[in-house]
């Protein structure tokens, strides 16, 4: 009764990947813009905090076209990365993370700036009088402390890549086994006739697996929360 | 020995200060707002000065003329502070090794031993800091400070969150050190009761100058 096929398998698979690789590879950006937006003073600072807000608020197709301009096979960075790297985006999973990443971009980097800007400075001091240089005290109490805003981001971030869907199908269109994610072999299902019972399937593992990012998100926040509060 | 002379001006209030300090517990008495807190941070190296130059030993720390400034981590001087800023994420004992895993050395199990039983917390090394009480938190600093092999030990006000009976269950823990340690202590005190019982001399703070040093007799008629 409720069975997935083959191809449903792959496109869960594939969606489960991309959200991964979105995720981990824009964490250290998201630390470092969060960071920079939390403690820079630098001119233009307004208009980083906005570039990163962009995704948010612009058309996912318009951040897909962009994407494609850029980083496609014959865009300056797409160009560049593959001339030194080997590295392709266009029409491949990799260019699903991309975009993944891109849109989950500011989800990760709110709660990260939020958490950064509340901890205590004078706790940074304290570490400093103990000997601790600048990296070490970033890494032994600033980030141990954002670590419930890093936590909330990543899940933000994670949940966002996993029903990605305008800008991906722009970028790297619908290939199946290859860029067909979830949302995107659901579209593909309700555009041929008596599709509607394989889309309803996949609507139900998106449901089940958004939820269980969602349950995930608040016990782990809860967790590293309980960890300050001596629990 | 500690040798100080430094000018900060900080919008209307203009600091200009200059003493010597050998050993023994030197207290830095005055009202609040008199400039205590600013010094010893200058003396940490949370705070710049302007001006002048800040010696211990045979260091330079600060000297604004050859631009040298000893960044905090550097300088190995102890920080006891007014609200004891332990790490909320780690345990009493690991906020106790701290210093000690941050400078790379090893680790002196005798001397841990010896401080947290100088100081009564032996029995609470496996907490979190928010599950003690502010006696306990103040005396956790204390220790932390210590284990870091301080070549000076500053103490902002330790006593000034605490309530009555607590203030009393530390000061008797801050005379054993004073007695037992060979580190020297700066402590900021706004009351002469206080710096009756620990101090052996005194750099009495007006307005951001120094009014007055010398021994305990300065505190006469003081409250």
């Amino acid at each position: 009764m409720f069975e997935l096929s083959a191809a449903d398998g792959t496109a869960v698979e594939l969606s489960l990947r991309i959200a991964l690789v979105a995720t981990a590879w824009a964490l250290p950006f998201g630390i470092a813009i969060g960071w920079l937006l939390a403690r820079g003073k630098f001119w233009g600072k307004t208009v980083l905090d906005g570039l990163v807000h962009l995704p948010l608020v612009l058309p996912p197709v318009v951040t897909g076209y962009l994407l494609l301009i850029w980083f496609g096979r014959k865009g300056p960075v797409g160009a560049f990365l593959y001339d030194h790297f080997g590295v392709v985006f266009a029409f491949r999973w990799t260019g699903a993370a991309l975009a993944s990443a891109v849109m989950g971009f500011p989800l990760l980097v709110r709660p990260i700036r939020l958490a950064l800007e509340t901890i205590d400075r004078r706790l940074e001091d304290a570490a400093a009088t103990l000997g601790a240089n600048p990296a070490l005290v970033f890494v032994t109490v600033t980030l141990p402390l954002a670590l419930p805003g890093i936590i909330a981001g990543v899940l933000l971030c994670f949940a966002r890549a996993l029903g990605e869907f305008g800008a991906t199908i722009t970028f790297v269109s619908n290939i199946p086994g290859e860029t067909q994610t979830i949302s995107a072999a659901i579209y593909t299902f309700l555009q041929i006739p008596d599709g509607d019972a394989a889309a309803g399937r996949l609507v139900v593992v998106a449901i089940i697996m958004s939820l269980a990012a969602l349950i995930a998100a608040e016990w782990l926040g809860r967790r590293a929360s309980a960890r300050f509060h001596g629990e | 020995m500690l040798a100080l002379e430094v000018e900060k001006q900080f919008g209307a209030l203009s600091l200009a200060a200059r003493f010597q300090i050998a050993g023994g517990v030197t207290a830095l008495f005055g009202p609040s707002g008199a400039g205590k807190t600013s010094l010893i941070n200058m003396i940490a190296g949370l705070l710049k000065p302007d001006r002048g130059c800040i010696v211990l030993d045979d260091t330079i720390l600060f000297d604004a003329a050859k631009a040298i400034n000893v960044p905090p981590h550097r300088r190995r001087i102890g920080y006891v502070f007014q609200e004891g800023r332990l790490f909320p994420h780690l345990s009493v004992r690991q906020n106790l090794d701290y210093g000690g895993r941050m400078s790379g050395r090893s680790r002196d199990a005798a001397e841990f031993e010896r401080t947290a039983a100088l100081l009564g917390i032996t029995h609470l090394l496996a907490r979190r800091p928010r599950m003690l009480s502010g006696g306990e938190r103040q005396r956790v600093a204390i220790g932390r400070a210590l284990l870091m092999q301080p070549r000076l030990l500053l103490l902002d006000e330790p006593l000034a969150s605490l309530d009555a009976g607590h203030k009393g269950e530390i000061l008797p823990y801050l005379m054993r050190l004073r007695d037992e340690a060979a580190v020297p202590m700066v402590y900021v005190s706004h009351i002469a009761a206080e710096v009756r019982q620990i101090a052996t001399h005194v750099v009495r703070l007006d307005q951001g100058r120094v009014a007055d040093i010398g021994g305990l007799e300065l505190l006469a008629g003081a409250s």
